[in-house]
């Protein structure tokens, strides 16, 4: 089973596609561009559909993905932690 | 895609359109009462009420005129009685549709009342629906198909499956010649210069950047905060979209890999050539959708993450969703279950003749789940206040 999908092997985050993903589970992700397969554990329960951190992120870093900018980090983000409106924000408005 | 040909309706003008409505369309909010009325005696007309027409100058103006003519202009349409409040700007949109050369009626409302006015113009949408009922369709070439697309009530599987089908879908058309539109100008942001450099010349790319710029402009001079539950929306966040450069990097999959934007189109504008054109637009389904049949298009491709539920009047909307979740707990709404290229059951290029299949059903006449359900959203864009 596919747990997660990265578009791009530089990006910072995977996205969880399946239901149930809880803290400290080990998940095995498909990295779409580069058609290899990864494994990673993460730090929260994360819904179907929300992001994780592929690496640490320093408060204020940029998120990528697509391989490309869609955001800064409001906090610092560990590996495998949960990544959204509560660390990551837009950089246009 | 197995046929190349599908069974659809030859109008006057030449264009091949997949429904046959007898349309009741009012000028203006005042004159809805009559066409729902209209609607009601004359069985399969179809009224259009919507809120405005009334002050509207300059652009705005313009832009009402454009929407209220394309929607009665469109192919779907088969023949339209119009009703305004006064004779004048009754006869424009009478005149406008009239250029297609489709049966178009109008009737006015002052110095005749409601009552005489919903006597007259049903005897008339009573003539027009007996003898819309006699076309029959024929075999037309699937290159003629103007297809648009527009998503909706996206998530993080937008971008992953139900966007990247809609391109491999596009692709595919564009290669054959169809006619193609995109559009949503905010929702570009963040990837903007990704549709700037898939422009066909410099001329246009130019264009296309001062459009969404102009668009950037007005968001950036009237927020009130980052726009946080605005764009992205609250459905979004709840799918797990954090950013509008994260959402707009999902929405721009919809234009696939190979297509070209050949034109950049005001809001409800004709496109004058095949290809794909960028047409510059709200990113509100319903408003994107109704400028979509304004502007000639047919039929409507629509990705969803969380489950929008949109339709139109006159343009069958086709869902697409790869969120399995949505696909178990919303399957009514949803013509094109994708889920599968998540566990990779399926490729893309399966996903988009999935897609290709549901389009060619759609246009030889099976209902989608949007019409089946009744949603006919009509939502006309204001680009200022009234004077």
């Amino acid at each position: 089973m596919i747990h997660f999908i990265v578009h791009d092997e530089g990006d910072s985050v995977g996205v969880v596609v399946v239901e149930g993903v809880t803290a400290q589970q080990e998940l095995t992700g498909w990295v779409m561009d580069q058609d290899k397969t990864i494994t990673a554990k993460v730090l929260n329960d994360v819904p179907i559909g929300h992001k994780f951190a592929l690496k640490d992120l320093d408060n204020g870093a940029t998120v990528m993905k697509y391989d490309t900018d869609i955001g800064r980090t409001v906090a610092p983000i560990k590996t495998g932690e949960h990544v959204h409106v509560h660390n990551l924000k837009t950089k246009r408005w | 895609m197995q046929s190349k040909t599908f069974l659809g309706y030859r109008r006057e003008n030449g264009r091949v359109g997949i429904r046959n409505h007898v349309v009741i369309l009012p000028v203006d909010d005042l004159s809805n009462a009559a066409c729902e009325a209209v609607g009601n005696n004359i069985k399969g007309t179809l009224a259009i009420p919507h809120p405005y027409g009334r002050l509207q100058f300059g652009a705005d103006l313009e832009l009402h005129f454009r929407t209220i003519i394309g929607t009665g202009a469109n192919p779907n349409v088969a023949a339209v009685i119009v009703i305004g409040i006064e004779p004048g700007w009754t006869q424009k949109v009478v005149d406008g549709i009239a250029a297609t050369g489709k049966p178009v009626a109008g009737f006015s409302i002052e110095l005749n009342g409601d009552i005489t006015t919903i006597a007259n113009a049903s005897r008339k949408a009573k003539e027009y629906v007996q003898w819309a009922s006699e076309l029959q369709r024929e075999e037309c070439p699937v290159e003629e198909l103007w297809v648009s697309c527009k998503c909706g009530e996206s998530d993080t599987t937008s971008g992953l499956g139900s966007n990247p089908t809609v391109g491999n879908a596009f692709d595919k058309l564009y290669e054959m010649g169809n006619t193609l539109v995109f559009g949503e100008t905010t929702e570009l942001t963040g990837g903007e210069h990704l549709v700037r450099d898939r422009c066909i010349s410099k001329e246009v790319a130019d264009k296309f950047m001062a459009t969404w710029k102009a668009y950037d402009d007005m968001v950036q001079e009237n927020k009130t905060n980052d726009l946080s539950d605005s764009q992205p929306t609250k459905g979004n966040i709840i799918g797990g979209l954090t950013t509008i450069e994260e959402k707009a990097l999902g929405n721009i999959q919809k234009i696939g890999r190979k297509c070209s934007v050949h034109s950049i189109l005001e809001p409800a504008e004709e496109p004058k050539g095949k290809g794909l054109h960028f047409m510059d637009s709200s990113s509100a389904a319903a408003e994107m959708v109704t400028l979509c049949g304004a502007a000639g298009f047919v039929v409507h491709f629509f990705p969803t993450g969380q489950g929008n539920i949109i339709g139109n009047p006159i343009v069958p909307v086709i869902k697409i969703t790869a969120n399995p979740r949505t696909a178990r707990t919303m399957s009514e709404h949803v013509d094109v279950d994708v889920s599968g290229l998540l566990q990779r059951e399926i490729n893309l290029d399966k996903a988009g003749d999935m897609l290709l299949d549901t389009m060619m059903r759609t246009c030889n006449g099976r209902y989608t789940a949007a019409e089946a359900l009744g949603h006919r959203e009509f939502v006309l864009t204001r680009l200022y206040r009234s004077a």
